[in-house]
């Protein structure tokens, strides 16, 4: 595991409670983003990922508790207008207006009364920044789905704001749009170094973006801490069976030959296959039921390419399956059969050797790395 | 049939002639429908856009309100504006009873539950979450409510149109409280009225052709905004 560099704290919140008709819809005893980072809140459909983002926001009044923003408390009753000039928001749905893009990306400026030469000056690098430039003459009313996300995203940026809150900005999206967008959300978080927190019910997304992340059951934060270490280690079966149980494994390319790549990871090196570049930073996703144990060396004949030897830290019952998690090193996890754990003789500090092939290694490529 | 045409061919000639008497009567039924249509867009886009944003105790009593008074008979107007402007009524003190003046008041009567209902439905039919994106862009209320205002302006062309169509088209309240006195309170529709039961058809028939071609281009333009698509 590796240490959290710690930047300074930007939002702090303390017991905050929402109700919806007398019952508490989000309870949240205290939480902290930080600058310059992403926080991903994942979780099912009606955990309260939006309850909390609207709440954040400034636009959703809660039943108690306190909001910091830096030093300052908002005043969360009012809905407090000037800490809403600091932040922004991107919802599912683009809700442009019926005007043109440029138009749409000026309107969080003029609200602000900014001038008109200014925003002739500002609005179009942000258009660029979008890859909506060309688009700057259009109506609103004639986008695809993914260039009108583009233009809300584009109208939210260019305003400048500490942190933006991101309501499932790609679940309306088709595959490939949802891929280009997110590659590009990642390069211009990274590059405007700006604060943001995602509500998304899909792991990927969370993996792609985030450095943190929350998973979120009915109303409350059941876990928080970075993608790897989440994603690594649920502190329960929920969060298991909701981020899947991979092994996350942040790293950088060594070196590649023959379609297959070696990454440095924290503690060891993964072989791997998939479109990367030398120097890279990937995360390398292993699902738990692509590991094999033994307590001896593989045989000759056999494929996997990665070999490491480790200790079992811990044994879980999963119904029919046993979930084991291997210090190798780095964290690795493995499902085994009740079978094996009684043939292998499987105990918590015994020694035994883990493989997986390169082709189980599911490739994410990274331009940002939370373990930087 | 030689009424028909005869009367067809005279209507023609009047309209093309700019006939001073008919000209007259078509000013003096643009202004005074036009003057009420605007009371009435002054009101009902203030009550509309304030009731469809708030939420009170009875507000479902209030829209069933206006949604009735969408409907409101023009007859039933024009009898209570003229007991209220009667001289022994409470406004009979403004001696406006029998001018233009009571016509566009009847008028706006009839018009603005029309423009509140219409405004009403136009902004809750924007999007739930449109409301907090314009806040998340960092407006103060009023700032919101304006855009809000302005996202509906198409609607609310509607509504313009539909209160326009539905006064100048009345024909109850004006001759009940504009006497229909020529040369100065006689609108498109009362003179209408007037002509058909004297016999005279030529004369009764440009004034329908002229009330028709006004309602038809209010009607065109009402369909060209209602086609156009909405913004994603």
């Amino acid at each position: 595991m590796t240490h959290e560099t710690c930047p300074p704290l930007l939002l702090r919140v303390e017991d905050l409670q929402v109700r919806r008709g007398g019952v508490s819809v989000l309870d949240i005893p205290a939480l902290a983003i930080h600058s310059g980072q992403t926080l991903a809140l994942i979780g099912p459909n009606g955990t309260g990922k939006s309850t909390l983002l609207l709440t954040l926001a400034c636009l959703l009044k809660p039943f108690q508790g306190r909001i910091f923003f830096g030093e300052r408390e908002i005043d969360a009753r009012q809905g407090d207008f000037h800490y809403r000039r600091h932040v922004a928001m991107v919802f599912q749905e683009p809700l442009l207006f019926d005007a043109t893009v440029f138009d749409n990306v000026a309107s969080g400026l003029r609200i602000r009364g900014v001038g008109r030469a200014e925003i002739e000056r500002t609005v179009p690098g942000y258009l660029e920044l979008f890859g909506i430039g060309p688009l700057a003459r259009r109506s609103a009313r004639k986008l695809s789905g993914g260039e009108a996300q583009r233009t809300s995203l584009a109208r939210a940026f260019v305003t400048k704001p500490k942190i933006v809150f991101l309501d499932e900005p790609f679940s309306s999206l088709d595959p490939p749009t949802r891929e280009g967008l997110i590659g590009d959300l990642e390069r211009i978080l990274y590059q405007t170094h700006t604060t943001a927190v995602m509500a998304t019910h899909d792991q990927t997304e969370a993996l792609r973006l985030a450095d943190r992340m929350a998973v979120m059951n009915e109303g409350r934060i059941v876990q928080i801490g970075p993608v790897t270490e989440v994603m690594n280690r649920p502190a329960d079966g929920f969060v298991a069976s909701f981020v899947g149980v991979e092994t996350v494994l942040a790293g950088r390319v060594l070196r590649i030959s023959d379609g297959v790549f070696a990454a440095a990871v924290e503690g060891g090196e993964i072989q791997a296959v998939g479109h990367v570049r030398t120097g890279e930073g990937v995360l390398c996703c292993i699902r738990p039921e692509h590991v094999t144990l033994s307590t001896n060396a593989p045989l000759s004949g056999s494929s996997a390419r990665n070999v490491f030897s480790g200790t079992i830290r811990k044994i879980t019952p999963l119904g029919l399956f046993f979930r084991v998690r291997l210090d190798c090193g780095f964290d690795l996890v493995a499902y085994v059969t009740r079978q094996s754990v009684e043939s292998l003789a499987l105990e918590e500090g015994k020694s035994v050797v883990a493989s997986f092939k390169a082709t189980s290694v599911h490739v994410i490529p990274r331009k940002t790395s939370s373990t930087a | 049939m030689d009424l028909i045409v005869e009367g067809i061919k005279k209507a023609f000639f009047l309209i093309f002639t700019l006939d001073t008497e008919v000209l007259g009567i078509t000013l003096l039924s643009l202004k005074v429908s036009g003057l009420a249509t605007l009371i009435s867009l002054v009101i009902g886009i203030s009550v509309g856009t304030a009731v469809a944003l708030s939420r009170f105790p009875g507000r479902q009593i209030v829209v069933s309100l206006i949604n009735t008074g969408m409907g409101l008979p023009p007859v039933v107007v024009g009898l209570f504006v003229m007991i209220f402007l009667w001289r022994n009524g409470p406004l009979g003190f403004l001696e406006i009873l029998y001018t233009p003046t009571a016509i566009i008041l009847a008028q706006a009567v009839i018009a603005t539950p029309i423009v509140t209902g219409i405004t009403l439905a136009a902004i809750q039919h924007l999007p739930a979450n449109l409301r907090l994106q314009i806040l998340a862009l960092g407006a103060t209320r009023l700032q919101m409510v304006w855009i809000l205002v302005k996202e509906a302006r198409l609607p609310l062309l509607a509504a313009v149109m539909a209160g326009f169509g539905g006064v100048i088209s009345e024909v109850g309240a004006s001759i009940m409280v504009g006497g229909n006195i020529k040369g100065y309170s006689r609108v498109l529709t009362t003179a209408t009225v007037m002509e058909t039961s004297r016999g005279n058809f030529d004369i009764a028939i440009a004034l329908g052709i002229i009330l028709l071609i006004l309602s038809f281009l209010i009607n065109a333009t009402l369909t060209q905004i209602q086609q156009r698509e909405r913004p994603r």
